[in-house]
């Protein structure tokens, strides 16, 4: 008799959420935990679905369903005619995908990494970038150019530059480096929705991890608009600004931070070019404390721009120790995992760099 | 004296049986009877050089039609190219034009002839040696001119210069040697993606076609079938080297490898023609890229800075333009064969100097771009942005 009870109890208790949730008719879940990687493929299916128009190019990214698995499942829904696997050749495949966004088409340009990307650097520059000024405005190029950047993990050299700082020199670019899912999602759709050539660096280490998305983020009319920064922690004391895997260095920073009472303000950029300098200096004239965080070598780096920018605007005078930028280090990536983990900036490096700053 | 002039006009026309046409009675000392249109032959069969064909069974026809309505036509686009291109070094020359200027007299026979073998609605692409296919693309020699002085007038607002105009189905104009060969094999991806039917003409040097990314785009369109022509204009001078310095194999129309190519007589405008027709009805049906190689010639260096005798003998450039000038070359078939009047094609000249000197008047008067507009069109559809001027204190607007 116990035994049937507690059975009914059981069942009832399913048969009760059962009803429950039957009610709600929802694909999605209210809020979901999503990797950037399943972030990225949501967007660019969305978006390919939305307009006939998008389409994707790069090695690999069709029938192996991507080198790091983002267009998983692409080829098999949309086939040969917009999921397209290119040989190894980026100045050739570039300069293609920038000629078929100047009639008519919105591709989307895979480079497998963004060290490859120099390989084709003048048709991202002179091709796409500098296309609409030069013609006064009769030729646009919407076109996406996207793929991993910056360091990995064991890839040495050659394979571990970052770029934003590059690309981020040049008018007539955007340039956007998401952190989080949410990041990776609605700032892609932006991308692809924008007329204009983007350059959209994503992190490699960063793809398989989850992130919470709100429900609203993932709707498929979801877009984060591109220059615009968001603040992921609120504090008082100091202003951190990161962009990409690094934001999440900073708030880990932050938490450590906190427990000496120090209260971090961190700042994800989102968009490096052009650059929400206002939200910086607006953070900045509440904390007076800035540190920059980035994988990117220092020399005329995100953080130098940062540096320069603060200067020249109104956040100046609140400051009340310079800015400090916290970078990789200044050498070509190097192999061995002790010398490779000293050379990025770690959670200790930053902490370190906030108590120096604030003078504790 | 009109009246008696009319007399006599007429009277000579009944005697020779042939309609009264148009006539023009000058008023003055001369009587002018002229023509009527009549007495032309209305089209003509002419013979053209063979094609040397590379993975092709058949190549173009060997005989080209010509209607006097079509002579008359590409002799007036050459024409107006010949003399847009001569005003221009006249105004490089007075400082009025200044930086980077290739001239393409010499060449009008290939942009003339391509032009008349696609429709409107194709597509093309070329290099920085551009001003001929800007004009028969569509942009006048006012908006050329001006364009070439700097002015607000000019087809890009003096914002692009010599290398960067630009019209619909036109897309430059580029300066990067060669970049603009993946480019147009995008164009023609877009083409094929889209089904239009529609084929992009892709045009480069003898010196371009040394560059990697072309073959990298050789590869993808035979890979991909995309309709595109790719046209080497081998003019034998990439800037101060001859072909023979700079290419171990000088059969430019065989450097597609896989891709069928054909070599062309690029100083007859009806070869061009032909050639060009052959190709893009090849692209058309589908089965892929196909190669031309256009001979031709410059009579000008490189650019304004290179006076083209340090690596060129001037008994050479004399000999093309007395042998091989592609306007002569159509002039003589029009008047041998009785199809346009040399009186006729005087006044063509004149009525083309005269439109190319108001033209050149107009890109000399034009004012210069507005300062405000320095920052414009950095972005499409976007709303404006500030634009950090040469000190921190100047904020500039951009607008798209």
């Amino acid at each position: 008799m116990a035994l049937s009870l507690r059975c009914f109890l059981r069942c009832g208790k399913n048969a009760v959420s059962a009803v429950r949730q039957r009610g709600f008719h929802r694909s999605v879940p209210a809020a979901a935990q999503v990797t950037v990687r399943d972030a990225l493929n949501q967007a660019m299916d969305e978006e390919m679905e939305r307009d006939e128009r998008v389409f994707l190019m790069g090695e690999e990214v069709a029938q192996y369903d991507g080198a790091y698995k983002v267009s998983r499942g692409l080829w098999k829904k949309y086939g040969d005619k917009r999921v397209i696997d290119t040989p190894i050749s980026e100045m050739g495949f570039a300069g293609i995908a920038v000629g078929s966004a100047m009639a008519g088409l919105r591709p989307i340009c895979e480079f497998m990494t963004f060290n490859f990307s120099m390989q084709a650097i003048d048709q991202v520059i002179n091709s796409a970038a500098k296309t609409y000024y030069m013609s006064a405005g009769l030729q646009a190029v919407p076109i996406v150019f996207r793929g991993p950047n910056g360091a990995s993990a064991g890839v040495a050299a050659q394979h571990s530059q970052c770029f934003a700082a590059w690309y981020a020199h040049c008018p007539g670019l955007k340039v956007v480096s998401p952190w989080n899912a949410e990041d990776a999602k609605g700032l892609l759709k932006a991308a692809i929705r924008d007329d204009n050539p983007v350059v959209f660096l994503e992190n490699e280490l960063m793809y398989g991890v989850p992130f919470e998305m709100s429900e609203e983020s993932q709707s498929k009319d979801f877009t984060i608009p591109i220059g615009k920064a968001k603040i992921e922690r609120q504090g008082n004391h100091i202003t951190m600004v990161s962009h990409s895997r690094f934001v999440g260095h900073c708030l880990d920073a932050a938490a450590v931070l906190a427990k000496d009472g120090i209260e971090c303000e961190v700042i994800n950029l989102r968009t490096i070019r052009p650059m929400d300098v206002e939200s910086i200096e607006a953070s900045v004239m509440k904390t007076n404390h800035l540190v920059t965080v980035e994988g990117g070598w220092p020399q005329f780096g995100v953080g130098a721009e940062i540096c320069a920018r603060i200067m020249e605007g109104p956040a100046f005078n609140y400051l009340d120790a310079p800015v400090t930028r916290v970078t990789g280090v200044d050498i070509p990536m190097p192999y061995a995992k002790i010398l490779e983990d000293h050379s990025l900036p770690q959670i200790k490096d930053i902490i370190f760099s906030v108590k120096k700053t604030l003078n504790v | 004296m009109k009246a008696m002039l009319a007399i006599i006009s007429n009277a000579l026309c009944r005697i020779t049986g042939k309609n009264v046409g148009a006539q023009t009675v000058s008023e003055g000392a001369r009587v002018v009877v002229s023509r009527s249109f009549t007495d032309f032959t209305p089209q003509a069969t002419f013979d053209i050089k063979q094609c040397d064909l590379h993975r092709l069974e058949e190549g173009p026809p060997l005989k080209a039609e010509l209607t006097r309505e079509q002579g008359l036509q590409y002799y007036r686009t050459m024409q107006t190219v010949r003399r847009m291109e001569l005003k221009a070094d006249q105004l490089y020359k007075q400082k009025i034009i200044r930086g980077f200027c290739h001239l393409y007299d010499g060449q009008e026979a290939c942009a003339a002839g391509i032009e008349a073998a696609i429709n409107r609605s194709d597509h093309l692409i070329t290099a920085y040696r551009a001003h001929g296919y800007t004009y028969t693309r569509g942009v006048t020699i006012k908006e050329i001119l001006a364009e070439l002085t700097g002015r607000k007038g000019g087809v890009a607002k003096g914002k692009g210069g010599s290398m960067h105009m630009y019209a619909p189905y036109f897309y430059g104009g580029n300066g990067i040697v060669g970049a603009q060969v993946p480019l147009g094999a995008g164009i023609a991806l877009a083409c094929r993606y889209q089904g239009n039917n529609q084929v992009c003409v892709t045009l480069y040097g003898d010196g371009a076609a040394n560059q990697g990314q072309l073959f990298e785009s050789f590869n993808m369109a035979a890979l991909w079938k995309l309709p595109c022509i790719f046209i080497c204009e081998n003019n034998r001078y990439g800037m101060g080297t001859s072909v023979e310095r700079a290419s171990a194999s000088t059969d430019y129309y065989k450097r597609g490898d896989f891709i069928p190519g054909l070599r062309v007589d690029g100083m007859d405008v009806l070869c061009v023609r032909e050639a060009a027709k052959f190709a893009a009805d090849y692209c058309r049906s589908g089965k892929g890229p196909i190669v031309m190689e256009l001979q031709t010639y410059r009579y000008h260096g490189h650019s304004m800075s290179d006076p083209g005798v340090s690596y060129r003998t001037r008994e050479e450039i004399q000999e093309v333009r007395s042998k091989n000038d592609p306007i002569t070359v159509l002039k003589e078939r029009l008047l041998s064969n009785n199809m346009a009047s040399a009186e006729e094609l005087k006044d063509i000249d004149v009525a083309i100097r005269k439109e190319v000197e108001d033209a050149a008047q107009f890109a000399t008067s034009d004012p210069e771009p507005p300062l405000e507009q320095l920052c414009n069109h950095i972005f499409c559809n976007n709303p404006p942005v500030e634009v950090r001027g040469t000190n921190p204190w100047s904020k500039l607007q951009s607008v798209s």
